[in-house]
């Protein structure tokens, strides 16, 4: 089963990080990555852009666009990722060390209804 | 990151919130600056044991508004008279947290807190080191450092600034529509000093002085989060992003500057490009247009060249003539001057420059643009006595040294004909 693991954190403390930690949170979650890649259970992963570069298209009649993100919620939706595991419990295991290497914030795990992975180059 | 880095960063972030709540209580900024010193200190010995609370920025308003009220209610004991005026405030201040918690302070908070820093009597300078100080929360040192001055000066530098500021009638209300607007674009005035002072650098003081474009971009981003809609500001930061995003290229070995066409463009950061772009597009569709938006929308048209001969030069002098009729001034005709010397040549360029050289004769760009354009037109001589004016006029030993470089080139070219001259 695919497990999509929803990243939310308080967008103004990592936008605090300077450079160097920032990469130092980076280094730490790709060792994460690469063991699940060489196990062949990585699928893709994103990081976005703040949430200040964000926009909103609410689908009303006629449909409404907004600055923004659509939740304005005291943690934001920063990436996410998506991984193969068997069940809830192995998902919950890849977000704790996830979460060992990035402290501080949530994971969302959710599982995936449909992935299509596309062929834009990254 | 170590294990207590995380709290760094939560404290950073979370101070322009609560030092601009405790501001609103206490209406003193050395009061609000000690309770959340204060604050600061309780949670670096709690939360390593407790873990970070849900929202940290109110646990430092609360921890640090308890303590500063503790201290003060101490210090009345002490004395005979009590101030009537400080108790009832206290009392209210209490009654009211939640209500002062509320999402539509927060923002008015912030916004004050980086006002106040603006004040019309504070020179740039200090208006700069003020807002870094208590905005931002940089140590003295660490702002010393980024200005190239020693701590002491910098010291005495913001305790003036903050002694006038304090002289000034600070507005606690909450502002109305304009009055908002008003202070809006002062910050925006104020945080893009804040990225000019360190954009401005030469090649051997910029990685010292990067951090204050850094911290730019953090205070941009933190008022377009709290005024999402505003295209100024969406403006603001695209145009600091997209500048910011050229950092890695601007400048070689040395420390000379390299000009935009001679930029390596893969050094160029993607990310902030991507953010820059995305925000310039946003802003657009409110078709509000101002000089951020159209300044960002220039530095765009730049980030989107993949190489200098792809830029649309065109589009580029029809800003620079918009952002003319916003903000005339002599230094935006130079910069479209080069706009127009790449679209009609560099005799249009040096028509439309002549009639800046009054307004701009101790300009050192005057003169290194005069020259470049005078040199394409092989008109050596006087390209030569615009560079020795501009070496004169240069601010930096970058700036100097780039011009020493047409020189050089100049000489160069003269050279072969001097010595078939010589024979």
């Amino acid at each position: 089963m695919l497990y999509a693991i929803l990243c939310y954190h308080d967008e103004d403390t990592v936008g605090s990080w300077t450079k160097e930690q920032d990469a130092a949170v980076m280094q730490k979650l790709s060792v994460v990555q690469d063991k699940l890649a060489k196990q062949g259970r990585l699928g893709p992963v994103a990081r976005l852009l703040p949430t200040t570069a964000a926009t909103t298209l609410r689908k009303d009649d006629p449909p409404l666009v907004l600055d923004g993100p659509y939740a304005e919620t005291k943690e934001q939706l920063l990436g996410f990722y998506v991984v193969d595991c068997k069940n809830l419990d192995e998902a919950l295991d890849v977000a704790r060390d996830l979460a060992a290497a990035n402290p501080g914030g949530a994971y969302e795990i959710r599982p995936v209804g449909l992935l299509r992975p596309g062929s834009v180059p990254s | 990151m170590t294990d207590t880095a995380w709290i760094d960063g939560a404290l950073t972030s979370a101070r322009p919130q609560a030092v601009g709540a405790l501001l609103r209580y206490f209406r003193d900024l050395d009061t609000a600056e000690e309770a959340f010193q204060n604050a600061c200190l309780r949670a670096l010995k709690s939360w390593p044991q407790n873990g970070p609370p849900r929202d940290p920025a109110a646990w430092l308003i609360m921890v640090g508004r308890n303590v500063a009220i503790d201290d003060i209610r101490r210090g009345k004991k002490q004395q005979p008279l009590p101030e009537e005026d400080a108790i009832s405030d206290l009392d209210d201040a209490e009654e009211q947290l939640a209500e002062r918690l509320d999402g539509s302070h927060y923002r008015d908070d912030i916004l004050r807190l980086l006002f106040i820093c603006c004040h019309p009597d504070l020179p740039a300078t200090q208006q700069i080191a003020l807002a870094l100080r208590i905005v931002s929360g940089l140590t003295v040192k660490q702002i010393a450092r980024a200005f190239l001055v020693s701590e002491a000066a910098m010291e005495q530098r913001i305790t003036r600034a903050k002694g006038r500021v304090s002289d000034a009638d600070v507005p606690f209300e909450t502002p109305g529509a304009v009055e908002r607007t008003d202070r809006l674009s002062a910050v925006a005035a104020m945080i893009y000093l804040i990225f000019n002072e360190g954009y401005s650098a030469s090649g051997d003081t910029a990685e010292i002085r990067a951090p204050l474009c850094e911290e730019a971009i953090r205070l941009a981003r933190l008022l377009l989060r709290l005024f999402q809609s505003e295209p100024e500001i969406m403006g603001l930061t695209a145009l600091l992003l997209l500048q910011h995003a050229r950092a890695a290229a601007r400048f070689d070995s040395d420390g000379a500057v390299i000009l935009l066409d001679d930029q390596d463009r893969s050094k160029w950061n993607k990310p902030l490009i991507a953010e820059g772009l995305a925000l310039i597009d946003k802003a657009m569709r409110h078709r509000r247009s101002g000089p951020y938006q159209v300044q960002a929308a220039i530095a765009a048209l730049h980030a989107r060249a993949e190489r200098p001969e792809d830029t649309d030069w065109t589009q580029i002098d029809l800003l620079y003539g918009a952002l003319e009729i916003m903000q005339p001034s002599p230094v935006v005709t130079l910069n479209r001057a080069v706009a127009v010397s790449k679209v009609r040549g560099p005799e249009a360029g040096l028509d439309m420059i002549e009639p800046l050289a009054q307004r701009l004769s101790n300009y050192f760009h005057f003169f290194g643009v005069r020259g470049a354009f005078l040199m394409q037109l092989g008109r050596n001589d006087e390209a030569r006595t615009a560079f020795d004016r501009a070496i004169a006029l240069a601010n930096t030993s970058a700036e100097a040294a780039h011009i020493r470089m047409h020189l050089d080139r100049l000489q160069r070219d003269s050279q072969p004909r001097g010595v078939k001259a010589g024979k």
